[in-house]
């Protein structure tokens, strides 16, 4: 039914997946000593930098992006302006919620705020592209039964893997193996990339499975 | 046979704590004891062993010491000696044992490392079984035979100066004592000092033969700073000093011709890299072990000293004083403090302590004849025989000599191979009884979760087919068959076996017990099965459950229990439990937080960005955004609680520092604990106080509240009296008394509230049958409860108290009530919440932070029955909340549902029961895993009483719907 854009869908989420192995690879060569244990925080930008680029440009591109009610260039600057302040809070929002669950609140700060940024650019900034700076729209979505395209489903998805990557991420920490991947944040960041990245493979294969059964109401 | 839910749940508890008590009886092993309660005594000593003639001489031999001086340092660990840093931390002593008279050792002490179990195993000989640690954690009279009791029988005149627990494990036996309370943990100074003060006068006089020395400050400052801090050094150094100082006394003392002195410098046990102990890592168990005597040969050079066992002190002690050994030694005695005497005297020092250790042997293996150390004794003591005779006939050949030394060698081997066996004894499971217990829970379980569609329907009755399954075949065949299995167990077994050991009435009422259960398991099982997709819809979350759908936050609740029981497994996660608790706590609140969104936002979109508005805690409505005002505020508080309890508990957390990895960092208590922080520590009691009393009041009786606001006054000038607060218009210059008359003054507030709320319970019973009268009553129990628990708190920890207060009010108001949360699903919420409160009052799954002090509030010494109770309270203060706010709540709701309480005391009982009985087949599995005694058994015990204290509540639970029906009817 939705061939067309499951199959945009699909190539839209390997150009992603490429980009974050591009990420984790290419830095290794100008960087000396890169690693993804060991300069951890400099991968986390690395990584969270490339997929904010990317999935601007490739949702620009497919123009997924609901159309803007006006040309003018003040809307859309200050849609601009609203989506920067919508990424900065969401980046601030995932920290509280990050210290609130027991992060340190001084000591790694950087850290968790590293954190913080890799979950936003993984999720919120997806809503962002996806949906524009629009609250209503991101309640609606991630509201039951509140998905209205095929792109809303994959985004709630997506979403829902990353997050319950980053929270399966942290069981490890207790555990007093000593390992490198237990140093605070690394085993969250790894979580939410992974389930990133099954969100990536997962959203469109379970529409592609699902696709007879997904009716969408229409607005 | 129908029963209501709660009467069920009760019961499978009740019966769960029998199994339980069972497999914590196999599981623990009993201390090797001889049966004989009495004292071996001098004249009970076997004669010399010589062939041919009758025995010739049942003396000792001579003893070797005649003064010994013992200085035990607590926490002294094995390289501050003998480590490469030694040398700068107690130089005296290093240039002793490189240089002088003495021998040195690595001392292995047996874990539990704890002060207490360590007096007992270098007293007595014997290894205290780690059951010992937590039934005699007040330490009373030590019964058993013992080093001190033998010397004091012998006529030694014993002095004892420092850690009050000797003066308590022996009273009377020491001419002269002074004991120091380690109570203070931040004192490091003033113990030693206490100590050290008498040594000059006591060293000068000649009237003692024992003198024990017991110094507490090197424990105190690891317990503080750890191992690596700046306070180490100077604290060794000083503990260099002492025993320079008892040393050259010693020396100057000395007179020819008399026997020589003995200075024994050992340590309790070590101290872990964070500085605590208790457990059985390396450093927590080497200590070193110093004798330094004339009576040795004068070492040249650094050697690397040898590993003995620590309660290979005993006997040497006990031989080398001319002392018989004490009977539950399971030591030998150490070589080389024989070495400079005569061949015979050595032959017959080993032969008492190996001919100690087979009656011992005898005593406690049924199948002692086989064992290979008893068969190397028996042959040594032959040949001992044999050369006596050679000896006595005054051959003095070389072959004599030889043959001394290989008999020499025989018994020492010997010695080994019995100590080792005896040790081993100790670490055997009761298997039969372990899996007996273990069958016992595991029927329960089973029944209890078969039980589930029926429990939680809408009737909360289950059907059990008791009267059925007594009078079917399968019923006696199964008692015969386990009855023989049974008695083909008992007779086979090689061990000892409690469950054996127990009367036949017993096993037999044990075996149709069990056997009945399991028929009535298989026909509810039968039952349940033709129905097909039901039994797999006993998610204890959809009771009526016509579809099986889940929504986020049964999906959270149900992985969240199995996950957790799952993790128990690891010991890191048990160790760290608190994290998980903590973990799951977060989650839950923002599940909640999720579906309060949804309530609130599904209808009404407002277009203000809620999400980042309400993670802080900013309880600030949106004036005039409605017109309805009242719903609008109601809204937003409701929106407010999730993050706010999120917040609170955060701050909770950071209060005390619990488990093991991350316990040395600092956490809020400790700042607020520190002297120069008490004045915030006054302000926030009584500001906490203040809380607690607005948050209680508001739904007692006019006389509660007046008791509890006194209640609360007094709780605040018991801890002025104890010193934790400052008390307005009382200036320091008084001295810090055990404030016993403010404690009982609130005692009988607590008794006052809880009695009127016990009226206020039976009148709404019997006389009314008013609702109101009957939740008023309820709360003023729990109030009680809350003033009581608000005593027992430390200072600092009273935030918590507020807390759960505080996230109990608003959670009821907004959350429970508006989402309509069925009973299953808030009682999964409050055991969540009161395990994680559990934790934030600082406890965790080690014994170590059980605090004991609690049991002196108020009493002017020890009671055991008030102190164990009080002890008790104090440490499942939150789950014990947290469920009588169940009941208050449940019951308080039941014009909803009038079958919510039964629900829910099934809930809690499913809840506890299921992680205790995956426990306990975690533990059998893992019986040979190396934390088992430090990390395991701690929480076997947690678990226990934890299980012991829900089968309580779920008791009262069941008093209270019976009230219902009663008054229903």
């Amino acid at each position: 039914m939705w061939d067309h854009e499951i199959r945009a869908m699909a190539s839209t989420h390997a150009v992603i997946a490429a980009s974050v192995f591009m990420a984790t690879v290419v830095p290794a060569v100008f960087v000396q000593g890169f690693s993804v244990y060991g300069t951890h925080l400099l991968w986390l930008y690395s990584v969270s930098g490339t997929v904010t680029a990317v999935s601007v440009a490739v949702f620009w591109l497919l123009g997924i992006t609901p159309p803007t009610k006006k040309h003018t260039l003040g809307y859309k600057l200050s849609r601009l302006f609203r989506s920067c302040l919508y990424f900065f809070l969401s980046c601030l929002f995932f920290h509280t919620v990050v210290v609130l669950y027991g992060a340190p609140l001084i000591e790694s700060a950087l850290e968790t705020f590293s954190l913080a940024v890799l979950l936003t650019s993984l999720t919120t900034l997806r809503c962002l592209c996806v949906l524009g700076p629009n609250v209503q729209a991101w309640i609606r979505v991630f509201s039951r039964h509140g998905a209205m395209s095929v792109w809303d489903t994959c985004l709630q998805i997506t979403v829902t893997c990353t997050v319950v990557g980053a929270w399966v991420g942290a069981f490890p920490l207790p555990l007093d193996w000593d390992r490198p991947w237990q140093v605070w944040p690394v085993s969250c960041s790894l979580g939410a990339m992974i389930g990133f990245l099954t969100g990536l493979v997962a959203a469109p294969a379970w529409i592609h499975y699902h696709r007879k059964q997904l009716t969408y109401k229409c607005k | 046979m129908k029963v209501r839910s709660s009467v069920f749940a009760s019961f499978i508890l009740i019966f769960e704590v029998v199994g339980i008590a069972l497999f914590l009886r196999g599981f623990f092993p009993v201390p090797v004891k001889s049966s004989f309660s009495s004292k071996s005594k001098l004249s009970d000593l076997p004669a010399e062993p010589l062939t041919g003639s009758s025995p010739n001489s049942s003396r000792l031999p001579h003893p070797l010491f005649k003064r010994v001086v013992i200085m035990l340092v607590d926490a002294l660990r094995e390289d501050f000696v003998f480590g490469s840093s030694g040398r700068m931390y107690m130089p005296y002593t290093r240039h002793v044992v490189e240089r002088g008279s003495a021998h040195s050792f690595v001392a292995k002490a047996r874990p539990p490392t704890v002060t207490m179990p360590r007096i007992k195993a270098l007293t007595t000989g014997s290894i205290p079984g780690f059951i010992d640690v937590v039934m005699n954690l007040n330490s009373p009279a030590l019964l058993e035979d013992n080093l001190i009791w033998q010397a004091k029988t012998a006529g030694k005149r014993i002095v004892f100066y420092g850690d009050d627990t000797w003066v308590r494990l022996f009273p009377k036996h020491f001419m002269e004592y002074d004991g120091t309370t380690s109570f203070f943990v931040s004192d490091y100074t003033e113990v030693d000092n206490n100590v050290t003060r008498h040594l000059d006068s006591t060293l000068k006089r000649d009237d003692w033969d024992i003198l024990i020395l017991h110094y507490l400050g090197l424990d105190h400052i690891g317990h503080i700073s750890g191992p690596h801090s700046s306070l180490i050094q100077p604290k060794l150094l000083e503990m260099d000093d002492i025993l320079k100082k008892i040393h050259s006394a010693l020396i100057s003392k000395e007179a020819e011709g008399s026997l020589p002195y003995l200075l024994v410098l050992c340590g309790d046990h070590g101290m872990s890299e964070t500085g605590s102990h208790g457990g059985s890592s390396e450093p927590e168990v080497n200590t070193p072990l110093v004798l330094i005597s004339p009576a040795f040969k004068r070492k040249v050079g650094m050697e690397k000293p040898g590993v003995v066992e620590q309660v290979d002190l005993t006997p040497t002690l006990a031989l080398g004083l001319g002392l018989p050994i004490s009977q539950n030694s399971v030591g030998r005695v150490i070589p080389g403090v024989l070495e400079e005497t005569s061949l015979r005297d050595q032959l017959r020092f080993l032969h008492l302590n190996g001919h100690q250790l087979s009656c011992l042997l005898k005593d406690s293996m049924p199948n002692y004849e086989k064992e290979a150390g008893f068969e190397q004794f028996r042959v040594a003591e032959k040949a001992h025989g044999n050369w006596m005779k050679l000896y006595l006939e005054g051959n003095t050949s070389e072959v004599l000599s030889n043959m001394g030394k290989k008999v020499l060698k025989q018994y020492l081997e010997a010695l080994a191979a019995m100590s080792s066996a005896l040790s081993k004894q100790l670490g055997k499971y009761d298997m039969y009884s372990m899996i007996a217990g273990m069958v016992f829970v595991f029927q329960l379980l089973l029944i209890l979760l078969l039980a589930m569609p029926e429990a939680l329907s809408g009737a909360a009755a289950v059907d059990l087919p008791v009267l059925s399954a007594l009078l079917s075949l399968p019923f006696y065949l199964l008692c015969l068959l386990l009855a023989s299995v049974h008695v083909l167990v008992c007779t086979s077994a090689e061990s000892s076996c409690y469950f054996c050991s127990l009367s036949w009435g017993l096993v037999f009422t044990a075996v149709a017990f069990s056997s009945a259960m399991f028929c009535i398991l298989v026909s509810m099982a039968t039952r349940r099965f033709p129905l097909g997709p039901k039994i797999h819809s006993k998610s204890p979350l959809r009771s009526s459950g016509s579809e099986w759908s889940l929504s986020e936050l049964d999906v959270l609740l149900l992985a969240g229990t199995i996950g957790h029981t799952l993790s128990l497994a690891s010991s890191s996660f048990v160790e760290e439990e608190h994290q998980t608790w903590y973990f799951l706590l977060s989650t839950l609140c923002l599940a909640v937080f999720q579906d309060v969104c949804r309530k609130y936002f599904r209808e009404q979109r407002s277009p203000v960005e809620e999400e980042e508005e309400h993670i802080l805690p900013s309880k600030d409505c949106h004036p005039s955004a409605h017109p309805k005002a009242e719903i609008c505020s109601e809204k937003w508080l409701a929106l407010a609680t999730p993050p706010f309890t999120l917040a609170c508990c955060r701050l909770l957390r950071s209060l005390n520092q619990t488990g093991v990895q991350w316990a040395h960092l600092p956490d809020v208590g400790h700042w607020l604990n520190s002297s120069e922080h008490k004045m915030v520590l006054s302000l926030l009691t009584a500001f906490c106080l203040v809380l607690i009393y607005l948050l209680v009041q508001r739904r007692c009786s006019w006389v509660s509240k007046v008791a509890l606001a006194l209640g609360l006054l007094g709780v605040y000038s018991y801890r002025a009296a104890v010193g934790n607060v400052l008390f307005p218009w009382q200036h320091s210059g008084h001295t810090m008394s055990k404030g016993t008359v403010e404690a009982r003054f609130v005692y009988v507030f607590v008794l006052g509230i809880l009695f009127t709320g016990t009226k206020d319970l039976l009148r709404s019973q019997i006389i009314t049958a008013d609702v109101k009268l009957k939740s008023r009553g309820l709360w003023e129990i729990y109030s009680g409860l809350v003033l009581l628990v608000s005593l027992l708190f430390r200072a600092h920890n009273l935030p918590v108290l507020c807390g759960c207060l505080l996230i109990q009010t608003l959670m009821a108001q907004f959350i429970w009530k508006k989402l309509h949360y069925d009973a299953a699903q808030t009682t999964i919420m409050h055991y969540w919440f009161g395990q994680a409160f559990f934790y934030f009052q600082g406890n965790s799954n080690n014994i170590a932070t059980v605090d004991i002090s609690v049991g002196f509030i108020g009493l002017e010494s020890y009671v055991e029955a008030p102190a164990i109770f009080l002890t008790a309270l104090n440490t499942y203060a939150g789950p014990l909340l947290w469920a009588c706010h169940l009941v208050c709540y449940l019951s308080s709701e039941r014009d909803r549902s009038p079958v919510a309480v039964g629900h829910g005391c099934y809930c809690l009982a499913l809840l506890r029961s299921v992680p205790a009985a995956a426990y306990i087949v975690l533990v059998t599995v893992l019986r040979y895993h190396l934390f088992i005694w430090s990390v395991f058994s701690p929480k076997l015990l947690y678990e226990s009483m934890h299980l012991l204290l829900t089968a309580g509540v779920c008791l009262f639970f069941n008093t209270m719907e019976q009230n219902h029906s009663s008054s229903r009817s």
